[in-house]
């Protein structure tokens, strides 16, 4: 399998603050990796890092074959983005939001049209396309907003706690899209609170205090920290920070 | 390119979606153009006045008739004694009171020389020094004509230039669009900039192969048009409502409108690298920008009279360049040779707020 997201000792540094802390691990094609950690571990660093925001301090990174400080362009037209702070422009329609975010990739004309006709057939959207999306409900936004995030065809999808607010049975449905597009071979960058999703994903991290303090498939992790579920191994991780703090 | 397209299509439908934002674009500068040119108005005509007449000759009479004819002021008011005077002041019906002696005939006939006293109500200063100004004046004409000179025998010929009838439209017209396209560039620009902050999809746009300065570019893009189609407006109104001339080059006026327009995106996109939210966005523009264009740019109160620390302000203030270029071009007609100090002015800071804001910018990074 090819690898699509290679990072090796990958480091941040803000003044004598450092945020992620020589992070190594590989991302294959069509995975679905989760990166998990408590508030302020460094997971959102990570992925400004590699998703050509943020300039590392020192170590590599590529993702879908550039490199993420010296060809940020380039990852950036390969790369997918959704977070669940971003729910599309509420004042624009859904068309006028698939439009705007084909057009800021440079997908032409025509592409916009055959792909925005594959989102509506998909979503059933044909009876709201020209609504405004602040008058669409919210588990609707985020399965648009998912969709557009790959309106682009990317190789790899950051999801940025993208189920936040949503009841169980939309997270369900909002899975079945990333598996959907987990096996069209894109490959998907999660992070998460919620722990059952965790065991959702192939496989997991978790970073603690800017370092990768956990790397495995959910079972792997779960058999090697003796515990039942995700949430245990989180809770250790996450209860061995506070002690030493 | 289609990628900047995309961004533009995007901020216009943001703009005609917004019903404050549409308010400030079309409703506030027609509003504004009204209340100044209609209901502010400063124009001296029509001052009530009271005459005290107690000389039974010609010559007040003629006099009196003088100053009515002249249609700045209107009797409101003849009073028949001295001791009317304070009443008629506290009443106030009047703004000026011209007072005869009784003597005044009499000694104007053997001296050569009397006395008329003009009261003024001086707790509206500028109407007392205008008043008072105005009836001397025509005194003094009214002398002149008679044969009867002025004690120092030098006469005093004024000409108002540029605005022979002083109208104050001269002066609030190109206020209003300073202020407008301060607002419209600098307020709307900021606060649409923060929003994008706020709701998160600026950090969207930047994972998006969109560059930074395609962004701030396509951020300004339709408030540069908008702003210069509403500097026309305001200026077609002030030229064909309320007659301010256009002797200049049409085509140095839009450049002026460009140029300041520019400044004050710049200002605009500068407020918003410093700012988080909507809200502080719009307050730091009303208390920094439109505030001191009110008060210190020349547009209200005369720069000449503020105190030295408020002039120095004044300067460092585009719509203080801005106004100077709009009268300079459209009331006196001036060249570019005449006015390249105040467009350099502009430019120089407009470089200084990009400059300021690439590096604060860079700095999030």
């Amino acid at each position: 399998m090819e690898t699509v997201v290679k990072v090796d000792q990958l480091t941040k540094k803000f003044g004598s603050f450092i945020a992620t802390n020589a992070i190594s691990f590989e991302v294959k094609k069509g995975e679905i990796f989760g990166f998990l950690g408590a508030n302020g571990a460094g997971k959102t660093t990570a992925m400004r890092m590699l998703s050509g925001l943020l300039t590392p301090t020192s170590g590599e990174a590529s993702v879908a074959g550039f490199d993420v400080a010296t060809q940020a362009e380039l990852v950036k037209q390969n790369i997918g983005y959704m977070s669940q702070k971003f729910s599309l422009y509420e004042d624009l329609t859904i068309q006028e939001n698939i439009d705007f975010y084909g057009g800021i990739y440079g997908l032409s004309r025509q592409e916009i049209k055959d792909r925005s006709k594959g989102i509506v057939s998909k979503f059933q959207l044909e009876s709201v396309i020209h609504k405004l999306v602040k008058t669409i409900p919210l588990g609707w936004k985020q399965k648009l907003a998912f969709a557009l995030a790959l309106i682009h065809k990317p190789k790899v999808v950051f999801l940025d706690e993208p189920t936040g607010g949503v009841d169980p049975i939309t997270r369900r449905q909002f899975w079945d899209l990333i598996y959907e597009a987990a096996n069209d071979g894109v490959t998907i960058f999660i992070t998460t609170h919620y722990m059952d999703e965790a065991e959702y994903c192939d496989r997991v991290s978790i970073m603690v205090d800017g370092l990768i303090k956990a790397l495995g498939t959910p079972s792997e992790l779960k058999t090697s920290f003796q515990v039942d579920s995700m949430d245990a191994v989180f809770q250790l991780l996450a209860r061995g920070t506070a002690n030493k703090i | 390119m289609k990628k900047f397209y995309a961004f533009v299509q995007k901020e216009f439908y943001h703009i005609f979606r917004d019903t404050r934002t549409m308010m400030i674009l079309f409703a506030l500068p027609i509003a504004l153009v009204v209340i100044f040119g209609y209901a502010l108005n400063n124009d001296f005509k029509n001052i009530p006045i009271g005459i005290l007449n107690q000389s039974k000759g010609q010559t007040s009479e003629k006099l009196i008739h003088r100053i009515i004819g002249s249609g700045y002021f209107v009797v409101e008011q003849t009073l028949e004694k001295p001791q009317d005077i304070p009443k008629a002041f506290k009443s106030g019906k009047v703004k000026l009171v011209i007072f005869f002696p009784t003597n005044f005939q009499q000694e104007l006939y053997h001296a050569k020389k009397a006395q008329v006293q003009l009261i003024a109500d001086a707790s509206d200063i500028n109407t007392a020094i205008n008043t008072t100004s105005y009836v001397s004046g025509i005194i003094g004409d009214f002398n002149t004509e008679n044969g009867r000179e002025n004690s120092a025998g030098i006469q005093v010929s004024t000409r108002m230039i540029f605005n022979q009838r002083l109208l104050s439209v001269y002066l609030f017209i190109p206020g209003v669009i300073a202020l407008i396209l301060l607002i419209i560039s600098a307020l709307l620009t900021s606060v649409t900039l923060a929003r994008e902050k706020e709701t998160g999809t600026l950090e969207l746009l930047s994972i998006s192969p969109i560059s930074p300065y395609m962004i701030i570019i396509g951020k300004v893009i339709p408030y540069l048009i908008l702003s210069l189609l509403n500097s026309f407006l305001i200026i077609l109104l002030g030229i064909f409502v309320f007659g301010l001339p256009m002797v200049g080059s049409v085509a140095l006026l839009i450049l002026a409108c460009f140029v300041y327009t520019v400044a004050s995106l710049s200002l605009g996109i500068l407020i918003s690298t410093r700012v988080e939210t909507q809200q502080a966005a719009m307050f730091a523009s009303l208390v920094s920008l439109m505030m001191p264009t009110m008060l210190l740019s020349g547009f209200i109160f005369p720069i000449e009279s503020l105190p030295l620390p408020l002039q120095v302000i004044s300067n460092i203030i585009p719509a203080t360049h801005f106004i100077i270029l709009i009268k300079s071009i459209m009331i006196k007609g001036a060249g570019i040779t005449l006015i390249w100090k105040p467009f350099s002015i502009l430019i120089a800071m407009t470089a200084v707020f990009i400059l300021v804001s690439i590096q604060s910018l860079k700095r999030n990074k």
